[in-house]
């Protein structure tokens, strides 16, 4: 009597081999006692009491086939404590780079803002047709923007700096100018005390300031009195109004105080002056199509009130939880598909033993067939198992992220606005378990399947040989021919990765960073607002490092190369006619003398800034050679004119450029003004702050009598950014490294993993195949020929995999371009690379077992039979 | 391991298995009989589910407690189809056992006073 359909399904809650066993049974039994109800209630009690027990019993079964298979398949990877530690170590390996990955790029990338209704949240960038691009905006474009209705609310910051003097010790602090609107417009409450008001903003109010958590801790505290309290910035008073909590971060990771932006009436005056980030929230309903069509217009009217400062300026919208820099998007991105080849590779490869494995258990599986566990059974027993070490190894995995993830955190960019690092939560947890499942799907139910095909009487007479080299090894080929594909493709992209980093290394950097300590002391305004008030305190500090023994040179500058990119500007060569649309453009760097000598700029014609290049002489500049080749070609750049920061100047000499913008981006020409040269007051931005120091031994040697020198200068002048030139450049590349470096380790995975694979195959057929290799052997063949044959075939399959790699490779190198630099995605020395470190992967793999092969004794492996 | 192992190793008895010995001890019963004769001898406090009854027998077929019946019952009994139980020595004793620790329990209990003495 076959149960209908609807008890059959409720049946599908029992283990199928329970079901097929007590199917019937359990139907009759209902069968019965619904001939014995009487009436419909009788017969909705005795439905609903079968739907309940099958539920509860259904589980109970489970759990008691579960139980059963966990003690066995413990018994049974006890039993092989090679496998077991293998599979286990490559499955934490997988999952544990997918789990760092995961966490960086979800912290990166993936997760919400911590801020109210972040996915309202966008930032607005100023850009330029016809590439756009990002950009910070003026306040003028800000102020129209404003007026565009798709936005509840905008607001804009400027990241700023300030001398903090009176507690403790004088320091740098970074902080940031925020308009009223920004910090409500984020929800961000402060934790004690009162936000900014529009009142803070407006120009003459009293100077306001919010501390952030750290700050308050370290400078007061965490003292609630702290409130009220007057605070001297950059020699500027600010009453402390509020303490914002320990978890805020806006709009950088390590902005420590907060002051109101203040736009004063020249501030709308200069559209060209850009500084702003602005940050709008959308009101609900709206989209970010909208918003942008909205500010296309406001920027086409802009365009013609402004056709000079505005000529081509548009406004670039996107998501604020998006707008990360493409850089380290891809830099983040490209780790993690590393990991999930990574991954790939692992499941493969343990696909690969457990195959192998259930083929070799074959006979064990039939006797357990012939006594009377199902196929179904027999899959679910070796699924068990391959969970059971996926759970383990996963847990391992997701220990040695938690061990790995301090490692990337040079990964993560200084302007993600989220005060905690990455770490190991609840998403990262469920992402390993996520991936841990997947994992254990893969390589536990393909093979299991596989090998319970077909599991009959038969079986148990071939024993252990399964069906010699024939159908069921081509699964095995299929994932070796992918592993060495995947691994490839690791391969490759490193080797991409590692000859862009050498190339960006090798290249010269147009000053010797080597010995030379760099401090910054950020000079106050308005106390140093005069140049003449200023160039005292470089000419006493300067005087008297230079007579510190151990001390070759040292100057001033307004940046030192690396540590600072921007200060561009527009120029104007006399005598040349103004070219159309956009103005040649500069780097700007105010120095005092021996700048050159100090940082190791040769000079190639002409003189270095001098002393007496005061205001009231001519005014000068030292321009770079690619300022001179670019405006005067095949002529003599001394003593020809061009105006620049406000004024017309000539050029007295020139000298080698300088990657400004480190190592792998092409830099402006640049160009070089004497730091007396300069009105009272203007550009106190361009004001020399870097000091550099070189020393004949350790330069770091030298830090405690700067430090002297400068508090005897001037005792309130905090000391900040005590950096090693060389760090600075190291620094440009840190973030590439680091990926580097884990990529590099991943290849390497990969690499040996591929190489146990093909050992790991070609072992089997070996000892599958030994029958047939000893008739051959028996008929004549020669070791060497029954060992070039096992090699063949290793090979064979190593060159599939390098056909389907290659392709797989030029994708992945094609979606790298963005990291590349003087490197293309085909690049031939790298696929040579790795092409032969592929042959050694798959010589290593096959040497070991075709050497075996050749060494069979022909009497014995016929006997054996 | 001797039998007496055995034996201990299964005890305490789930109160399902014990019934179901209980009721295997007076004769060869299929499923469903099982059910009824459990329900009877209980006066009714205790309807076996028929998930959980297929559960315990399948557990106490592995357990060696019942083995499947081959022959079928005499004529007009039951229908053919059905699968017959019967309890082994070895569940005799284990069943024996059982009794024999709960008896024990009462003892214990009835020392106490939490149990009436038969009047």
């Amino acid at each position: 009597m076959r149960p209908p359909a609807w008890y059959r399904a409720l049946l599908r809650l029992y283990p199928a081999s329970f079901r097929d066993e007590w199917g019937d049974e359990l139907w009759s039994v209902y069968a019965a006692r619904r001939r014995a109800a009487r009436g419909p209630f009788a017969a909705l009690a005795l439905f609903a009491g079968a739907v309940g027990d099958a539920v509860a019993s259904g589980l109970g079964a489970q759990w008691d086939v579960l139980r059963q298979d966990v003690g066995y398949a413990l018994r049974t990877l006890r039993r092989t404590p090679g496998f077991t530690v293998t599979v286990l170590l490559v499955t934490a390996l997988g999952i544990g780079a997918n789990s760092a990955a995961f966490s960086l790029t979800d912290y990166v990338l993936l997760r919400p803002l911590p801020f109210a209704d972040q996915a309202r949240l966008v930032a607005v960038w100023q850009g330029q047709r016809p590439g756009r691009g990002h950009w910070e905006a003026s306040p003028t474009n800000y102020r129209e923007w404003k007026k565009a209705p798709a936005f509840e609310s905008m607001g804009a910051s400027w990241i700023i700096s300030a001398n903090l003097v009176g507690r403790g010790q004088p320091q740098r602090l970074d902080g940031a100018a925020v308009t009223a609107e920004m910090l409500p417009m984020l929800g961000a409450t402060p934790l004690v005390g009162r936000s900014f008001t529009a009142d803070d903003d407006r120009d003459g109010a009293p100077s306001t300031v919010l501390l952030s958590w750290g700050l308050w801790q370290s400078a007061f505290g965490g003292d609630e009195r702290a409130l009220g309290q007057t605070i001297t910035l950059d020699g500027e008073p600010f009453t402390i109004i509020g303490v914002m909590p320990a978890g805020f971060a806006y709009p950088l990771r390590e902005t420590q105080f907060w002051k109101p932006m203040r736009f004063d009436a020249n501030a709308f005056s200069d559209a060209s002056n850009t500084y702003l980030r602005v940050v709008g929230k959308l009101e609900r309903g709206a989209t970010l199509a909208e918003a942008s069509a909205e500010l296309d217009s406001i920027s086409t009217a802009l365009e013609r009130a402004h056709p000079e400062e505005d000529k081509s300026i548009v406004a670039t919208v996107t998501p604020l939880h998006e707008d990360v820099a493409y850089r380290s998007r891809t830099l983040v991105l490209t780790l993690a598909g590393a990991a999930l080849c990574v991954l790939f590779i692992a499941c493969l490869n343990i696909a690969n033993l457990f195959l192998a494995r259930a083929l070799m258990r074959r006979r064990e599986l039939a006797l357990r067939a012939a006594l009377g566990a199902g196929r179904a059974r027999l899959v679910r027993q070796l699924v068990t198992e391959s969970f059971l070490v996926a759970v383990a190894g996963g847990a391992l995995g997701v220990a040695l992220s938690a061990l790995a993830l301090p490692l990337l955190t040079a990964l993560v960019p200084a302007d993600l606005p989220v005060r905690q690092m990455p770490s190991i939560d609840l998403r990262v947890l469920f992402a390993a378990a996520a991936a841990t499942v997947l994992a254990a799907l893969f390589f536990g139910v393909v093979p299991s399947l596989r090998a319970c095909r077909g599991i009959d009487a038969q079986a148990i007479r071939e024993g252990a040989r399964g069906d010699v080299g024939g159908r069921r090894s081509r699964l095995v080929r299929i994932l070796v021919v992918a592993e060495v594909a995947a691994s490839l493709v690791l391969l490759v992209s490193s080797g991409l990765l590692l000859r862009t980093l050498w190339r960006i290394q090798s290249r010269d950097p147009g000053f010797r960073a080597g010995g030379v300590l760099s401090l910054r002391t950020w000079l106050p305004l308005p106390k140093y607002q005069n140049t003449a008030d200023r160039a005292r305190f470089y000419d006493r500090v300067l005087e008297r490092t230079r007579a510190l023994p151990g001390v070759e040179s040292a100057a001033y500058a307004s940046f030192l190369p690396m540590a600072f990119g921007g200060g561009i500007w527009p120029v104007t060569i006399t005598g040349e006619p103004p070219t159309k649309g956009v103005k040649p453009d500069v780097s700007l760097r105010y120095v005092t003398p021996k700048y050159f000598a100090t940082l190791g700029v040769p000079l190639r014609a002409g003189r270095d800034v001098g002393d007496g290049d005061g205001q009231d002489r001519p005014m000068v500049a030292v321009v770079s050679e690619s300022f001179a080749r670019r405006h005067w070609p095949g002529q003599e750049p001394l003593g020809k004119r061009f105006t620049v920061a406000f004024a017309e100047r000539t050029v007295v000499g020139v000298v080698g450029d300088v990657r400004v913008r480190g190592p792998e981006r092409d830099p402006e020409p640049q160009v070089y003004l004497p730091y007396r040269q300069v009105p009272d007051g203007w550009l106190p931005f361009y004001a020399p702050k870097d000091l550099a120091v070189r020393a004949a031994g350790d330069p770091t040697t030298l830090l405690p009598a700067l430090r002297a020198i400068i508090h005897d200068v001037d005792p309130e002048q905090p000391i900040s950014n005590v950096r090693l030139l060389d760090d600075i450049v190291e620094a440009q590349t840190a973030p590439r490294r680091t990926q580097l470096d884990v990529i590099l380790t991943f290849a390497g995975l990969a690499f040996l993993l591929a190489a146990i694979g093909i050992y790991g195959l070609l072992s089997f057929a070996v000892s599958n195949r030994a029958q047939e290799l000893g008739v051959r052997m028996a008929l004549g063949a020669t070791p060497a020929g029954i060992m070039r044959m096992v090699l063949r075939e290793g090979l064979t399959l190593a060159a599939a995999g390098v056909v389907l790699g290659l392709a797989a490779a030029w994708a992945a190198g094609r979606s790298l371009e963005a990291l590349l630099v003087g490197v293309t995605p085909s690049d031939g020395a790298t696929l040579a690379v790795s092409l032969a470190l592929v042959l050694v992967m798959t010589l290593a793999g096959s040497l070991v077992p075709s050497w075996r092969a050749s060494r069979l004794d022909p009497a014995t492996v016929m006997r054996a039979e | 391991m001797s039998t007496e192992d055995k034996v201990d190793e299964l005890l305490p008895l789930p109160p399902v298995t014990f019934h179901i010995l209980l009721v295997l001890a007076e004769g060869d019963r299929h499923g469903y009989a099982i059910i009824q004769d459990v329900l009877a001898a209980t006066d009714g406090a205790l309807r076996i589910q028929a998930g959980t009854l297929y559960r315990s027998i399948q557990r106490m077929l592995e357990q060696g407690l019942v083995v499947e019946k081959h022959t079928r019952p005499s004529i007009g009994e039951d229908d053919e189809r059905r699968r017959y139980y019967r309890i082994t020595p070895f569940g005799r004793q284990v069943a024996q056992a059982e009794a024999r620790r709960l008896a024990q329990m009462v003892r214990l209990a009835r020392a106490c006073g939490f149990v009436p003495s038969k009047g």
